[in-house]
């Protein structure tokens, strides 16, 4: 008897010494978020979305490569492998896709699945249409005319026009599917509670509002990006403190943007603070209607030279770059600016002078702001601090509060726009990862509202032909020679007050182990592990 | 006491419909656009007018009214702009985690209100009934916000007794009455509970100090009843007055607190009810307020009738 007991204790023992070691515990994720973001494939909730439950559950044709700290993130392949133009008609794009890859549910990626995905977005009347996914979806890629399979493993995309910056837009669109929508009887509330797409996390629990559970796919495509933990848990804690105690008390083991503030106790009670820069930018877009006092480039330059931004970065207890440009300094856009964003408020004073102004006779303007919202960090003091420097040399800014929603109608609306309150600048933050959001949008002549979202009314015949190149210069490297041109003039002009920016702050226990935080409003989970 | 309960029900009908008229117009009249919290910024005039054509923001308001009204008297409330679930099930879901936390504030500051206040009034000008006075007026002016925070760095951060925030370790799907469970419950309905402990506190003690004036309690003595007996004739008297107090307390437990619930991050009526609002999801925004409108309407009405159960002076008025 003690003999078999001896026996079936060895043989266990063997059995548990052959099992590959897998076991690298639970990540809990405190995020800003109040909803889990949608998870049937497009995520809404914005970058927090397509960080948790995009990069996460899906992929797209061409990803975002999240691998490096140390540089700005480009696109890699993601689901297809390659992509290229048309030699005689750049509105032709071929895309080739990865053999092999098998969704969670384990049917096949391949070419039709992408044009039913497109479809899902674009086409109103397609059975698999979902206006939830389009409404975050459609805008991504207005540059999308047409598209067919060319062979299973083939895709085609035909531009409107030709736009050199497709890659950027495709890389907004997440894969859901097919077989796992029918299987589901055709609906996506089905599809939202047992989603399935290609990428190197599955859903596997899921409570709205509350929670969130995801497990690695063993199957994944890239087998550098099998997730090495057991579990990521995902909970919306939408208050700052909250979020801040439940890291603390040990509920979570990391948490999104804790506030400025609470940094210094958390470095001290033993937390990671990681931080780093992203292609974010906290600014006032400056209008330039008629009668606006921004028109006149000398007090635009008064005004980027008289904010004390390293001040400014005390204040925000160090988290914050204080910009130097409209893209954060290093970034491979940045270009070799002449004019340098220093704190010189005698420089700004002499500018204004012979502008006509000074601080007994200061210009006085009006300038729009919220006191809270997406990405605005902490706006109301930071607004008044650059308020302050702004008077010291001669520019007097009243400002008018208005909630965050309504600022954003404002700004789709335009300066000239009643509703702009006869405001000539807004302070307003951007996503900056891609030409068109990062400065084609907010200066091209034909993108003023209601066309597009250029809510200064700027028209520069010399800008604009600058961005038709970038459209139209397909090579990589020429294209970042017009971006970084486009980024010089930005700066030079001083086309807009440019103050800083936001580094992403996030607080870890000390047990996550492996992240690497990429400057890119997406992050990759898979190299965690969590410590005993 | 039908006719009483008759009255008391068809009541309900015209306050519903002003109820849910003015909830429908209350959102529509407020600034923003529907559209901003799941359309991106920069989406496009076009996108902004086809998504607005597909939720039907497009119609005229007397037309978007009828057909939610019409609907909502199905008992379907529409459908989330932000989530795109069915309102309903987000309503009654998150009415089930308020009550929850509701219910239990509703016992211990029911108990504990009912105990101070008897305290108090009837050992009036004592030093308990200086202490317990004090609780009470504590108890309905500290702010909840910050008593939330003190409670959650006391007992979750520096004590680690109890967690800090959410509706239990697998989300309320798997709720048990166990623990682990539990303890998720504690912080939230003490710090909830803190409200209508004060006013049925001082509530009680001003009906115990005035029967206790009351020529009956003399008589009462004087027919050699012992204390005890006398203070049931006071209990059976204050009753009514307090169990409406309490019934309308209960009626703003249920709308739940928007801070309480954001500072402990329990995903109830007050959780949603903020959640609506920051991402201005019309549909259920509405449907959130008219639920909890009718809860309200209809606990005024079950606090009626049970007042005129314990007492017929409230069934003759």
């Amino acid at each position: 008897m003690i003999r078999l007991a001896v026996a079936l204790s060895l043989a266990a023992g063997v059995t548990l010494a052959a099992q590959p070691v897998v076991a690298q515990g639970t990540l809990r994720i405190g995020m800003t978020a109040s909803d889990i973001p949608l998870t049937t494939g497009q995520t809404d909730q914005g970058g927090e979305g397509m960080r948790f439950m995009g990069y996460t559950v899906y992929d797209g044709l061409i990803n975002w490569d999240l691998s490096k700290a140390d540089k700005a993130s480009d696109l890699v392949p993601g689901l297809a492998t390659s992509w290229t133009t048309d030699a005689t008609d750049k509105t032709k794009w071929t895309f080739v896709l990865r053999e092999g890859v098998k969704f969670h549910d384990g049917s096949e990626f391949t070419a039709d699945a992408v044009v039913w995905n497109l479809d899902k977005l674009l086409k109103n009347d397609a059975p698999q249409f979902d206006q939830r996914q389009a409404a975050q979806g459609r805008s991504r890629i207005p540059a999308v005319g047409s598209y067919k399979v060319i062979d299973k493993y083939k895709v085609e995309i035909v531009t409107k026009t030709p736009d050199a910056t497709l890659p950027y837009q495709i890389a907004w669109i997440m894969m859901s599917s097919p077989a796992q929508w029918e299987k589901l009887g055709k609906s996506w509330d089905a599809f939202a509670k047992t989603p399935s797409g290609t990428g190197p996390w599955q859903l596997t629990a899921f409570q709205p509002r509350e929670r969130a559970e995801l497990s690695p796919y063993p199957g994944y495509w890239d087998k550098a990006r099998v997730p090495k933990l057991d579990k990521l848990v995902l909970l919306p804690l939408p208050e700052a403190n909250a979020r801040a105690a439940a890291l603390r008390s040990g509920q979570v083991d990391w948490i999104e943007a804790p506030s400025p503030d609470m940094v210094p106790s958390l470095k001290t009670a033993g937390f990671q603070i990681i931080t780093n820069a992203y292609p974010h930018n906290w600014t006032w877009h400056l209008s330039r209607t008629e009668g606006s006092p921004w028109n006149d480039v000398r007090i635009r330059k008064a005004a980027n030279l008289a904010v004390d931004r390293e001040g400014l970065k005390e204040l925000l207890s160090g988290l914050m770059i204080p910009a130097q440009g409209f893209y954060p300094p290093g970034h491979q856009w940045f270009g070799n600016p002449s004019f340098k964003l220093k704190y010189d408020p005698e420089a700004a004073k002499k500018l204004l002078a012979e502008a006509g102004f000074s601080p007994a006779k200061p210009v006085t303007t009006k300038i729009l702001i919220a006191p809270s919202g997406s990405g605005q960090m902490q706006p109301l003091p930071m607004n008044e601090f650059v308020q302050q420097n702004l008077a010291e040399v001669g520019i007097k800014i009243d400002f008018e509060v208005v909630e965050w929603n309504t600022l954003i109608n404002i700004w789709r609306a335009g300066a000239n726009h009643e509703s702009s309150r006869k405001a000539t600048g807004m302070n307003y933050t951007y996503f900056i990862q891609d030409p068109f959001t990062g400065l084609i949008r907010h200066l091209q002549c034909n993108l003023q509202p209601p066309a597009g979202t250029n809510w200064g009314m700027y028209c520069d015949p010399e800008m604009d032909k600058l961005f038709e190149q970038v459209r139209n210069t397909f090579d990589s490297a020429a294209q970042t020679k017009v971006l970084q041109t486009i980024h010089e003039k930005y700066v030079d002009e001083a086309l807009f007050l440019m103050v800083t920016h936001d580094v992403n702050p996030r607080a870890l226990s000390p047990k996550v182990k492996g992240f690497v935080q990429a400057q890119n409003w997406f992050q990759d989970f898979s190299p965690i592990t969590m410590a005993k | 006491m039908l006719s009483y309960l008759a009255k008391r029900i068809l009541y309900v009908l015209p306050v519903a419909l002003g109820v849910s008229v003015f909830c429908f117009l209350l959102v529509h009249i407020a600034p923003g656009d529907p559209l901003t919290s799941i359309l991106p910024p920069d989406a496009s005039q076009a996108t902004q007018d086809e998504m607005r054509r597909i939720y039907g923001f497009d119609r005229p308001l007397p037309v978007q009214f009828g057909l939610w009204l019409w609907k909502a008297l199905q008992g379907d409330l529409g459908t989330s702009i932000a989530t795109g679930r069915p309102v309903a099930a987000e309503v009654w879901r998150a009415v089930g985690n308020t009550l929850l936390i509701a219910g239990l504030a509703t016992v211990i500051g029911f108990l504990f209100g009912c105990f101070f206040g008897f305290v108090a009034g009837y050992f009036r000008g004592s030093v308990l009934d200086k202490f317990a006075s004090m609780l009470a007026v504590l108890g309905v002016s500290v702010p909840h916000y910050w008593l939330g925070m003190v409670m959650v760095i006391v007992f979750s951060v520096q004590l680690g007794w109890l967690p800090p925030g959410g509706a239990g370790p697998g989300g309320s799907a798997a709720w048990k009455w166990d623990w682990e469970h539990v303890s998720y419950m504690i912080l939230p309905a003490i710090t909830m509970s803190v409200i209508p402990m004060g006013i049925i506190a001082r509530t009680v003690r001003a009906l115990v100090a005035d029967i206790l004036n009351q020529e009956f309690v003399p008589a009462l003595r004087a027919k050699g009843l012992m204390d005890f007996g006398v203070f049931r004739h006071v209990v059976k008297n204050a009753a009514p007055t307090a169990l409406a107090v309490m019934g309308l307390q209960l009626g703003y437990l249920l709308g739940g607190s928007i801070l309480i619930e954001t500072v402990f991050s329990w995903p109830g009526t007050g959780f949603l009810l903020g959640n609506a609002i920051f991402q201005r999801d019309l549909p259920l925004l509405q449907g959130t307020i008219l639920v909890l409108a009718m809860f309200f309407v209809g606990l005024n009405v079950l606090v009626d009738i049970i007042q005129g159960l314990l007492d017929p002076r409230v069934r003759r008025r």
